[in-house]
């Protein structure tokens, strides 16, 4: 799968409204040929599951600073299974503690990015594992 | 003049040419952060139109480049306020009386998402997220605990609080009545910028009309109440963080401060009786001499528009008195020791501009929240600068650098062309409205980041002397997941003790007040004394303005 036939949901859970990494990250992606929706600020799990269906995207990326991760992702994660979208590849940024990684992983988030990763290598990550 | 002209072209197609064909250049082009091409060398040459007096003059005159007060640090340093809170009210008026035993002096107020957002933490959209950027507030209850054994009229407080900012204002005076304090006695500031809301942070709660009548409301009932209250902080900072660039920084954030004053003026309040109190906050990013020059550049700007555009005739009307914070979006998350660094030469930077407070961030906030350990770091960064370096002695001592000089007018005259494309939009609330400032902003923060991914742009520890092998910081602060319940459980408490018939009576007043657009602090300021909690106020006014919708651009 090449760039060009991928969709991707950018989804901002929990109350913060830090999204310069989220709306920096759709841009590149974007520009990287894929196609890119942007929830905007403070989306329930629900509605991230909801717009995740109607758009029918092959990849969430879930961008959150508030701490709230280990509370909201596994609601996330549930009910993108009760809906029979567990199929779509689910990462994560933000700031999000290195200890937390692993626990995140086992719920099904394929890759957490800390801040600093070079756009490309998110572009490149995404394209390898929908090849997959 | 001309001679050293002379002198200066001969040096440069003489020396300095050959010499760089020789040995090339370390960069194709060198420039600021905010884009300003940068010549090898400044001379007299770069500033021989500046005219002393009226543009730099002496600290504590008209326009107050070189500072707001004659003295500047030489009297009293400025101000270490440490931006603190997490869980509880109890764990937080812990951390304060820690801080204020290790030498800070001001106090500074972080509280979580629900709050600035107006709900209480047992709403379901406070789910996760109670206690965990900040300390929770459902009610006064909370505030006592907060202050709890801190004297009010003591310490100053800055509160970062902006949508709900009346509520946390008329509990802070609440609580300060059950101490003993008069309120003319409180020192301190509430955030209440909430035109930078819709366009970095994000804690917005109703559509800008409504929103703008409420920072007035609390303009109003300062000028009246609380002689030495900040009614407002006028923030740079978050539009920095959100990836603008430093002139964007200065043209946004006084553009947001025109709009509030003009907005006051609609109400019928005199300029010189609320703008004495107007107050702002800025970003130490790390191209160090563009913020310092922008530092300076902002007061002269302010000072401008306070006496050209608005007529103010008091001085204390034209003095840009600022917050300094260093930058949370240059921390890394790879070899978090380095930040330690960085903080410090942001720190300087502010120093060095002439800020009036600041807070230095933790190393480890890339990665979470800052323990106790990487606080007392960050505070003895500030201490180290202020009583080590010597650089609090001489007040303004950049001043007269052909560099700086010549920086802050180029910095001055960018911000006043952005400033005259916002009023030709009809101000910043319509170019708020109409997507102009996020677009910009965006824009930046978009080539920005291309320039780290291209290396074009240096972060140590990113893009270059990278590690294969990431030492794991195990050290973080955790937010007690049981918090969450506790917080509501006693909630529930203060719920069940109360007056009911009292909360449903200041509930109608606060209605009817907001549909007779009275001013609301008075009618708040009533209700939070009964135990009225955020939320329930909040949900009031969400019934009668409405939500923000934001939209994307």
């Amino acid at each position: 799968m090449t760039g060009k036939n991928i969709k991707v949901l950018i989804a901002k859970p929990g109350l913060d409204g830090h999204d310069r990494g989220a709306k920096v990250i759709a841009r590149g992606l974007k520009e990287a040929g894929m196609e890119v929706v942007y929830t905007g600020l403070r989306q329930t799990p629900a509605q991230i599951v909801r717009a995740a269906l109607q758009e029918d995207v092959d990849v969430i990326g879930l961008s959150i600073l508030s701490g709230a991760h280990q509370e909201l992702f596994p609601v996330i994660m549930d009910e993108l299974e009760e809906a029979g979208l567990e199929d779509i590849l689910v990462l994560a940024g933000g700031t999000i503690p290195d200890s937390d990684h692993q626990e995140l992983k086992e719920i099904g988030i394929k890759e957490i990015f800390k801040p600093g990763t070079p756009i490309k290598e998110i572009v490149e990550f995404i394209e390898k594992e929908l090849a997959e | 003049m001309d001679e050293l002209r002379d002198y200066y072209q001969e040096w440069l197609e003489e020396e300095l040419k050959p010499t760089v064909d020789n040995f090339g250049s370390r960069k194709k082009e060198f420039k600021t952060a905010s884009d300003i091409e940068l010549e090898a060398l400044y001379t007299p040459l770069d500033i021989d139109d500046l005219d002393y007096l009226s543009e730099l003059n002496f600290p504590g005159q008209y326009p107050y480049t070189r500072g707001v007060y004659a003295t500047m640090y030489r009297s009293r340093l400025w101000t270490m306020r440490q931006y603190a809170g997490f869980g509880t009210a109890k764990e937080t008026n812990q951390r304060y009386r820690y801080l204020l035993e290790q030498g800070q002096t001001g106090l500074s107020v972080a509280f979580d998402l629900p709050t600035q957002i107006g709900y209480d933490s047992d709403q379901p959209l406070a789910r996760g997220e109670v206690g965990r950027v900040g300390v929770a507030i459902d009610t006064l209850k909370d505030m006592e605990t907060l202050f709890d054994k801190i004297p009010l009229d003591k310490v100053s407080t800055s509160m970062t609080i902006n949508a709900p900012a009346a509520v946390l204002l008329a509990m802070y005076v609440a609580v300060a009545e059950k101490q003993g304090v008069d309120r003319s006695k409180l020192a301190g500031t509430v955030q209440n910028d909430i035109l930078k809301e819709y366009i970095a942070r994000g804690t917005y709660i109703f559509p800008p009309e409504p929103s703008l009548k409420l920072v007035t409301d609390i303009f109003e009932f300062c000028s009246q109440e609380l002689p030495r209250w900040n009614s407002i902080s006028i923030s740079g900072y978050h539009i920095r963080e959100a990836g603008s660039d430093a002139i964007q920084e200065l043209a946004f954030t006084l553009g947001n401060g025109i709009e509030y004053v003009e907005s006051a003026l609609e109400r019928g309040l005199n300029i010189d009786d609320f703008a004495p109190r107007l107050s702002f906050f800025f970003n130490a990013q790390m191209n160090f001499f563009e913020e310092i020059a922008k530092f300076r550049a902002a007061r002269r700007l302010w000072a401008e528009i306070m006496r050209e555009r608005f007529g103010a005739k008091k001085d204390k009307s034209c003095m840009l008195r600022f917050h300094t914070q260093t930058a949370g979006a240059a921390l890394t998350a790879q070899q978090p020791e380095n930040n330690i660094i960085r903080v410090a030469y942001q720190a300087l930077a502010a120093a060095l501009g002439g800020t009036q407070s600041l807070h230095t961030n933790s190393f480890d906030e890339a990665l979470g929240l800052p323990t106790e350990k990487s606080v007392k770091i960050a505070l003895r960064t500030q201490q180290i600068l202020a009583e080590e370096t010597g650089v609090a002695d001489v007040i303004d001592p950049l001043g007269g650098s052909y560099l700086i000089e010549s920086m802050t007018d180029t910095l001055v005259e960018e911000a006043r062309d952005y400033l005259e494309e916002i009023d030709k939009l009809g101000g910043m609330a319509e170019a708020i409205e109409a997507g102009f400032v996020q677009r910009e902003i965006q824009e930046t923060a978009y080539e920005m980041q291309k320039d780290i991914d291209n290396q074009e742009q240096i972060v140590v520890g990113v893009n270059k002397y990278q590690e294969e092998e990431e030492e794991e910081i195990e050290d973080i602060l955790k937010v007690d997941p049981e918090l969450e319940q506790s917080q509501k459980e006693s909630l529930q408490r203060v719920r069940v003790n109360r007056d009911a018939t009292k909360v449903e009576k200041h509930l109608t007043k606060l209605r009817e007040a907001a549909e007779k657009e009275e001013n609301l602090m008075y009618p708040i300021l009533a209700a939070v004394k009964d135990y009225v909690s955020i939320g329930e106020i909040c949900g009031v006014l969400r019934d009668i303005f409405g939500e923000y919708e934001a939209r994307h651009f």
